[in-house]
C-alpha cells in the first residue's frame, strides 16, 4: 500500500465515524463535534494529495486546506451559538426533542 | 578563549556524543539536549520562587524566608521534600482520569515551548522555519489543560475559576500574537534564530534590539500585560485569587500534583519571558558592542532573571483587577493598540532612515494611545445599588 | 509506511472513536481535542507544517475550547434523564456511515496503481505561502475575513441574552 493510500484510508474512516457520531447521537453539541472530524477528514484529504500530488510548489493543496480550518471554526462558532440559543428557548439540547416547528 | 565559552555546552554535548557509534549520535544529541533543558529550567524556577517570597516580603516590609539555610536559601528544597511528602488527597465524586491528567499535560505542553528558543548563539534545541508559531501553538493548548483541572474537581469554586481563567486567557492571547506580528513583520521571518540575529547589529555601540524603537517600546508595554495575563499573574490573578476563589482551579489538589501546577505556572511564567527577551530585547545580543566577549547565554539567562523580578515587581505593586475590567481592557484597549501598532510598525519600515521616522511615530503613538484611552475606556456610570436575596 | 504513521492513525482512530461513542460530554469534548492533535502530528508528518501548526492553534485552541463551554452552558454534562444517549434509529445513521466508508475505501483500493507515489519533499516556508497568499490567493483571503467578522457578529446576535420583557409579579 502506497503511503498515499494510507493517509486517504485514515481520512475515510475519520469521515465515516463522524457522519456515524453526526446521524445517531442524540444531542446538538455531537453533531457539531461529528461535523468537526467529517471537516477534518477532508482536510487531511487535502494536504495528502497536495503531498503527493503533482506540483506541491504551487501550494494549493496548503491554501485549501488554510481556508478550510478558518471556515470551520467560524462555522463551530456559529453553530454552538444557534445550540445555546436553542437552550434557552427549549431547555434542553436534545434533539429528538425538537420534532415539532411551533416555537 | 571567550567564543570557546560561548559556545561550551554545544562543544560539551558534541564531546560526550563522540563516543557512541555514528548512527546514535544525533538521537544522542538531541536526548541530552531536551535532559539539559529540562534540568536546568526547574532549577530556574526553585530560585525564581525563592526571589519572590524574599522579594515580596521585602516589597511588604518584612523578611521573606530566612530560617532554612543561610538566608533562607535552601527554602526551594524544604518546600520539594514538602510537596513529595504530602497526602494526595482526591475528592471522591472528582473524574479521577481528567484529574490526573490535567497538571501532567499542563508541564508537558509548557516545556515544549523551550525547543525554538534561542539561548545563546547556535543553541535552539529545534530550529524550525515557523518557530513562532508553534510555540503560541504550544500556548494555546494549556488552555484546556486549565479548564481540566477545573472541571474534573467536581466542585463550584474550582469551575469558576477555571471559567474565569480560560476567558482570561482567550481574551490576551490576541494581543499577545497581535505584538509579536509586528516584530514578524519587520524581521521577515516567524523564525526565532533570524528574528534574533537581525537585532543583533550595532550602530554608535548601540544595539538595534526592537525596544529601542517606539512601535517596539508600544509592542513590548504590550506583549508584558498579556504576558502576564496569559500566565494568571498578578494583576490579573483572579483565577487563583487566594482572597475570593480558595485557590481557583486548583482547589482539590494536594501534594505534588499541587507541585505540577506550580511548577508549570512558573515555567511557563520563564518560558514567556523567554520569547519576550527574544522578539524585542534582542535575546543572546549583548547591550554594547564592547562587551561581546561575555558569553551570549548568559546575556540571554540575564534578560529572563531581569524580566521574572519586573513580574515580581508588578505583584508587590498592583492591586488585582476584576473580571469585567479584564476583559474591557483586553478587548477596548489593548486589541486596538496592538492593530494600530502594527501600522505604525509598517510606516517605520516604510519611511527610511533618519530623524523624521522617529518623530512622526512616537507622535502617532502618543496621539493613540491618548485616543483609544479616551474612547475605549469611558468609565461606566452606575445607576444606585439593587439587592437581590436568595429566597 | 513507517511504524510512527501506523501508531499516529491508530491514536487518532482511537480518539475519534471515543469522542463519538462516549456517554459523559465533556470525555467526547477532550478526545475530539486529542483527535485534533493526532491529526496535527499527520499534517507535521506530510511535511505541512504551517498547517499542522495552524491546526492546533485554531482547533485545540479555539474550538475545542468552544465545544466546552457549549456543553457548560447549556447542561449537558449532566447525565441525561430518560437514559439512552443514542437516538432510536441508530442503526440507519451506522448503515449509512458503513456504507460510505465501504464506498471510498473501495475507491481508494481500486485506484491505487493511479495514484503518484514517491515525490521529492517540497520545501514550503512561510514565505513562499504569504507570498501566496497576498498574490494568487489573495482574493479568498479577503473573503475569509468578511465570512469571519461575518460569523463574529452573528454568534455574537444569536447567542447573546434578550432584554427580559418586564413581568408584574416578579416570576422567574
Amino acid at each position: 500500500m502506497t503511503p498515499l493510500a494510507g493517509y486517504l484510508l485514515v481520512a475515510a474512516l475519520l469521515f465515516a465515524i463522524g457522519l456515524a457520531g453526526a446521524l445517531t447521537r442524540r444531542n446538538a453539541i455531537l453533531v457539531l463535534i461529528g461535523v468537526e472530524l467529517m471537516l477534518n477528514a477532508a482536510n487531511l484529504n487535502l494536504i495528502a494529495f497536495w503531498r503527493y500530488g503533482p506540483h506541491p510548489e504551487a501550494l494549493t493543496g496548503m491554501m485549501f486546506a488554510i481556508f478550510s480550518i478558518a471556515v470551520a471554526a467560524a462555522e463551530a462558532a456559529v453553530g454552538l451559538g444557534l445550540v445555546i440559543s436553542v437552550h434557552r428557548h427549549a431547555q434542553t439540547a436534545d434533539l429528538d426533542q425538537m420534532n415539532r416547528m411551533k416555537g | 578563549m571567550f567564543a570557546k565559552l560561548d559556545q561550551i555546552f554545544i562543544l560539551l554535548r558534541d564531546w560526550v556524543v563522540s563516543f557512541l557509534p555514528a548512527n546514535w549520535q544525533g538521537i544522542a544529541g538531541v536526548v541530552l539536549s531536551v535532559v539539559a533543558i529540562i534540568a536546568v529550567f526547574p532549577a530556574l524556577f526553585a530560585i525564581a520562587v525563592l526571589l519572590e517570597r524574599k522579594g515580596l516580603g521585602r516589597m511588604q516590609n518584612r523578611l521573606g524566608p530566612n530560617r532554612v539555610g543561610p538566608f533562607g536559601l535552601l527554602q526551594p528544597v524544604a518546600d520539594g521534600i514538602k510537596s513529595l511528602t504530602k497526602e494526595d488527597v482526591v475528592p471522591t465524586n472528582a473524574d479521577h482520569v481528567v484529574h490526573f491528567l490535567a497538571p501532567v499535560v499542563l508541564v508537558t505542553v509548557v516545556f515544549m515551548g523551550y525547543a525554538v528558543l534561542p539561548m545563546g548563539r547556535n543553541m535552539t534545541l529545534a530550529r524550525m522555519d515557523a518557530g513562532l508559531l508553534f510555540y503560541f501553538a504550544m500556548g494555546a493548548s494549556s488552555e484546556l489543560t486549565i479548564f481540566m483541572a477545573g472541571w474534573s474537581s467536581r466542585n463550584k469554586y474550582s469551575l469558576l475559576g477555571a471559567m474565569r481563567g480560560v476567558a482570561q486567557m482567550i481574551s490576551y492571547e490576541v494581543p499577545l500574537l497581535m505584538s509579536s506580528v509586528a516584530v514578524v513583520m519587520i524581521t521577515g521571518s516567524l523564525d526565532l534564530d533570524k528574528i534574533v540575529e537581525a537585532q543583533n547589529q550595532y550602530s554608535w555601540g548601540l544595539p538595534h534590539w526592537y525596544i529601542f524603537t517606539p512601535w517596539g517600546l508600544a509592542g513590548f508595554v504590550m506583549y508584558a500585560i498579556a504576558a502576564t495575563a496569559e500566565t494568571n499573574r498578578s494583576p490579573f490573578d483572579l483565577p487563583e485569587g487566594e482572597s475570593e476563589l480558595v485557590a481557583g482551579y486548583f482547589t482539590e489538589y494536594s501534594g505534588f500534583k499541587f507541585a505540577e501546577f506550580f511548577l508549570g505556572e512558573y515555567v511557563g511564567m520563564l518560558s514567556i519571558s523567554g520569547l519576550g527577551t527574544t522578539l524585542f530585547l534582542g535575546g543572546w545580543s549583548s547591550p554594547l558592542e564592547v562587551l561581546n566577549w561575555v558569553p551570549s547565554w548568559i546575556w540571554f539567562f540575564g534578560k529572563v532573571m531581569m524580566s521574572i523580578c519586573m513580574f515580581i515587581w508588578m505583584r508587590g505593586t498592583l492591586p488585582r483587577i476584576r473580571q469585567d475590567q479584564l476583559m474591557n481592557f483586553a478587548w477596548k484597549f489593548v486589541l486596538p493598540m496592538t492593530l494600530l501598532n502594527l501600522v505604525v510598525a509598517a510606516i517605520w519600515r516604510f519611511m527610511g532612515d533618519g530623524l523624521l521616522r522617529w518623530v512622526v511615530c512616537s507622535a502617532i503613538l502618543v496621539l493613540m494611545y491618548a485616543g483609544v484611552g479616551l474612547t475605549g475606556m469611558r468609565r461606566k456610570h452606575f445607576g444606585p445599588r439593587s439587592y437581590r436575596y436568595a429566597e | 509506511m513507517s511504524i510512527a504513521f501506523w501508531i499516529i492513525a491508530t491514536l487518532t482512530v482511537v480518539a475519534a472513536l471515543a469522542a463519538v461513542l462516549l456517554r459523559n460530554l465533556v470525555h467526547c469534548a477532550l478526545s475530539l481535542s486529542l483527535t485534533f492533535a493526532g491529526l496535527a502530528v499527520l499534517f507535521l508528518q506530510l511535511d505541512a507544517q504551517f498547517a499542522g501548526f495552524a491546526q492546533i492553534l485554531v482547533y485545540v485552541g479555539a474550538v475545542a475550547i468552544l465545544v466546552v463551554f457549549a456543553i457548560l452552558l447549556t447542561r449537558s454534562s449532566e447525565t441525561p434523564k430518560d437514559g439512552g444517549v443514542f437516538s432510536p434509529t441508530w442503526l440507519a445513521g451506522l448503515a449509512v456511515a458503513a456504507a460510505v466508508f465501504a464506498t471510498v475505501a473501495g475507491a481508494i483500493v481500486y485506484s491505487v496503481n493511479g495514484l503518484p507515489n514517491a515525490q521529492a519533499v517540497p520545501s514550503v516556508t512561510v514565505l513562499q505561502i504569504g507570498q501566496a497568499l497576498m498574490s494568487r490567493y489573495v482574493l479568498p483571503l479577503e473573503i475569509v475575513a468578511l465570512l469571519l467578522t461575518a460569523a463574529t457578529i452573528g454568534a455574537v446576535i444569536i447567542a447573546m441574552h434578550e432584554k427580559p420583557a418586564t413581568k408584574i409579579g416578579g416570576a422567574k
